[in-house]
């Protein structure tokens, strides 16, 4: 705990900024090279984001000028009469990752949980091995398990059910197809855990000792010791699930195939839909005319522009849950 | 941005290939092409012979119809390669003068997967329809029933599947239903890829075979030689004579042969929904898009003796990968069409 407090304020002294002695001559020292240098390519993150926004921007322009903001709000995706909305693409992106988080946030926080707090370390080190070598593998791998491993089973086992116990919910009523938003879920949800669990567990493992050993010292039962060590990562397990929803929101292969690819919005879970990533994948290729191909690049604006609503409200989601407690919330 | 990249990596194969292959017989041109996937399968094959033949080496990639067309607007091919015949329109649009050189004839197959149905599902055009359509949602529906006399219709939910990527393959499958049905023109139309009304779908031919594999009840329009080799059932169609005929090579041919005149006259002519009694419907021809005045003499041709050799010895490979060869008449024109083709303002083939 006394670390935190000596690093948080910047002490003044012979390295900070500010207080160096004048130059010798006119050579630039090698601090002041090495500063500019990596300057430079920090710079160069700035000069990439701002390059892709301006292309796609530039791209998209004739898809804007014609739609405008209903491009937004129209459901229509008609190739053929150019006709251009993206909103069922904006509901599939939104439903299939929020449905993705849903399902992944347990598994991973509480595999994370086990790891790090209780397993044998050991046993935390080889589950966390296994755990990283599945973020590996590629997501077209997925797709195909998700296509003929998922889908069968969905259809004969979990779908007729849902359909008989749960249809007088819109969420779950239609054909059992095993192909559409709930198989798109959970591939999703699949892709998404390794990342949710080893950055869960790495930041369970950064706190520091001292904190469960006060709170077992003040009588804790484990469960309560736990509780307090989720409490103190908090704000880092909540940037873990943003990035996890990242991977889920620009994922496309693996949806591609498995989410029916229909640009039809539905309140069932059962039912295809579509993403955004899904839609360029499908219909770059084979866009014939300005309009249909600038209203795909719009799409990857909107996308853009969605990725970082959801990083800004990260932000602040993480500011709101730490107040000054930034140095935890760092590993976000 | 894109161009440039494109145009830069075609320069960069066409340097480096040379230079890798070592010193070339008699300094053979290579040749760069790209665009439609459907034909992909007898152009790999041609380009294959071609090159032991010749020694000419020409690098095609499937990158798709549209794509291709906009790689032989932006000028970085030899030549583009589209399922979809150009419009008056969209010739309009291109920066020089683009000729048509049909290759091969192939047809769309409607594969299923209906457990428990014995026999050959027989459809009709108005079937087709309203099961993409989703007016249909059942197969033990009475419409399918009485297409299918004697056979009884497992009571289950009908899955249409179409393919989720732009493709030829859908551009010759809503081509036909537009001819077919005025609805289906007025409210999706045709194009490589539409606004469908209901089911489900797939990327690429692999991709609606799976899922037709993968879901019983569902059906999927699939290029035929991907539903032979795959040794999906096949539904038969009712065409305009009223005949219910199976795709296949022949009856694809013969729907090539039928509309030998109208080719004749314009090669973007559309083929589906033949007259001819034993025609299956669902066909199209697929196209070469060349510029007729070329740039660069030796490389133009090199291309001109390429397709020369496709309409003519090429054709006898096309039946083996089950598609069908082009009649006579149309051979003729690609003929008068190759002695066209200049470069620089000076005709190409006159010695020949």
């Amino acid at each position: 705990m006394s670390r935190r407090f000596a690093l948080a304020a910047p002490v003044p002294g012979p390295l900070a900024r500010g207080s160096r002695p004048a130059r010798a001559g006119w050579l630039p020292r090698a601090d002041d090279l090495y500063h500019a240098l990596l300057a430079s390519l920090a710079g160069l993150v700035f000069a990439v984001v701002a390059l892709i926004l301006f292309e796609t921007a530039r791209g998209a322009a004739p898809s804007i000028s014609a739609f405008g903001w209903k491009f937004l709000t129209s459901t229509a995706w008609d190739p053929v009469a150019e006709r251009f909305g993206a909103l069922p693409y904006l509901y599939g992106t939104v439903v299939s990752s929020a449905l993705a988080l849903a399902l992944a946030l347990p598994l991973g926080l509480g595999t994370a949980i086990f790891l790090a707090e209780l397993a044998p370390p050991r046993l935390g080190n080889a589950v966390a091995f296994l755990v990283e070598l599945l973020a590996s593998i590629p997501s077209i791998v997925y797709g195909i398990w998700g296509v003929f491993v998922l889908a069968p089973w969905l259809r004969t086992a979990l779908e007729p059910w849902l359909i008989a116990h749960l249809g007088f919910l819109p969420l779950f009523q239609g054909f059992p197809f095993g192909i559409g938003m709930i198989n798109a879920g959970i591939v999703l949800a699949v892709m998404v855990s390794p990342t949710l669990i080893s950055l869960s567990r790495e930041i369970l493992l950064s706190l520091p000792r001292s904190l469960r050993e006060s709170a077992l010292a003040l009588g804790a039962t484990r469960a309560e010791s736990i509780g307090v060590m989720i409490d103190a990562a908090r704000p880092g397990l909540l940037g873990a699930a943003i990035l996890g929803l990242g991977r889920a929101l620009g994922e496309t292969m693996a949806v591609t195939m498995v989410i029916g690819n229909t640009n039809r919005i539905s309140a069932s879970l059962l039912a295809p839909g579509a993403t955004m990533a899904s839609v360029i994948a499908n219909e770059f290729t084979e866009a014939t005319g300005t309009l249909y191909l600038s209203a795909l690049i719009e799409i990857a604006l909107v996308l853009f522009a969605l990725t970082v609503v959801v990083n800004a409200l990260a932000r602040l989601l993480v500011y709101a849950a730490t107040g000054s407690r930034r140095d935890i919330a760092g590993a976000a | 941005m894109k161009t440039y990249s494109i145009r830069l990596a075609a320069v960069a194969a066409a340097c480096a290939l040379p230079a890798l292959l070592g010193p070339s017989p008699a300094r053979a041109q290579n040749l760069t092409g790209a665009g439609a996937t459907f034909p992909y399968p007898i152009y790999s094959k041609w380009f294959d012979v071609y090159h032991e033949k010749t020694g000419i080496q020409i690098n095609y990639q499937s990158i798709g119809s549209g794509a291709g067309i906009q790689q032989v607007k932006a000028g970085t091919v030899d030549f583009g390669a589209s399922d979809a015949a150009l419009s008056n329109e969209r010739l309009k649009e291109m920066p020089r003068r683009v000729l048509h050189f049909p290759t091969v004839g192939g047809a769309v197959a409607l594969a299923y997967n209906l457990p428990g149905f014995n026999g050959t599902l027989k459809l009709t055009p108005e079937l087709v329809t309203a099961i993409y359509m989703g007016t249909i949602t059942t197969w033990n529906d009475k419409q399918i029933a009485a297409a299918n006399a004697g056979a009884t219709m497992p009571a289950a939910p009908i899955l249409p599947i179409h393919r989720s990527d732009g493709s030829g393959t859908t551009n010759i499958f809503t081509t036909y239903l537009s001819l077919v049905n005025p609805q289906w023109k007025e409210l999706v139309g045709a194009n490589t890829s539409v606004s469908w009304p209901a089911g489900v779908g797939g990327k690429g031919n692999e991709g609606v075979a799976g899922l037709v594999r993968q879901t019983p009840g569902g059906i999927g329009y699939v290029e035929l030689a991907y539903a032979k080799q795959n040794q999906l059932p096949v539904a038969q169609v009712r065409n305009k004579a009223g005949n219910f005929v199976q795709p296949s090579l022949a009856s694809t041919t013969a729907a090539v042969d039928a509309a030998a005149a109208a080719l004749a006259k314009d090669v973007r002519a559309p083929i589906a929904n033949s007259i001819a009694p034993q025609a299956y419907p669902i066909c199209g021809l697929t196209y070469l898009l060349v510029y007729q005045d070329q740039k660069d003499p030796a490389r133009a041709r090199a291309l001109a003796n390429f397709i020369d050799w496709a309409i003519h010895d090429g054709q006898a490979l096309a039946e083996g990968l089950d598609y069908a060869r082009l009649p006579e008449s149309v051979v003729k024109v690609n003929e008068a069409n190759l002695h066209k083709l200049t470069a620089g303002g000076k005709p190409l083939m006159a010695a020949e």
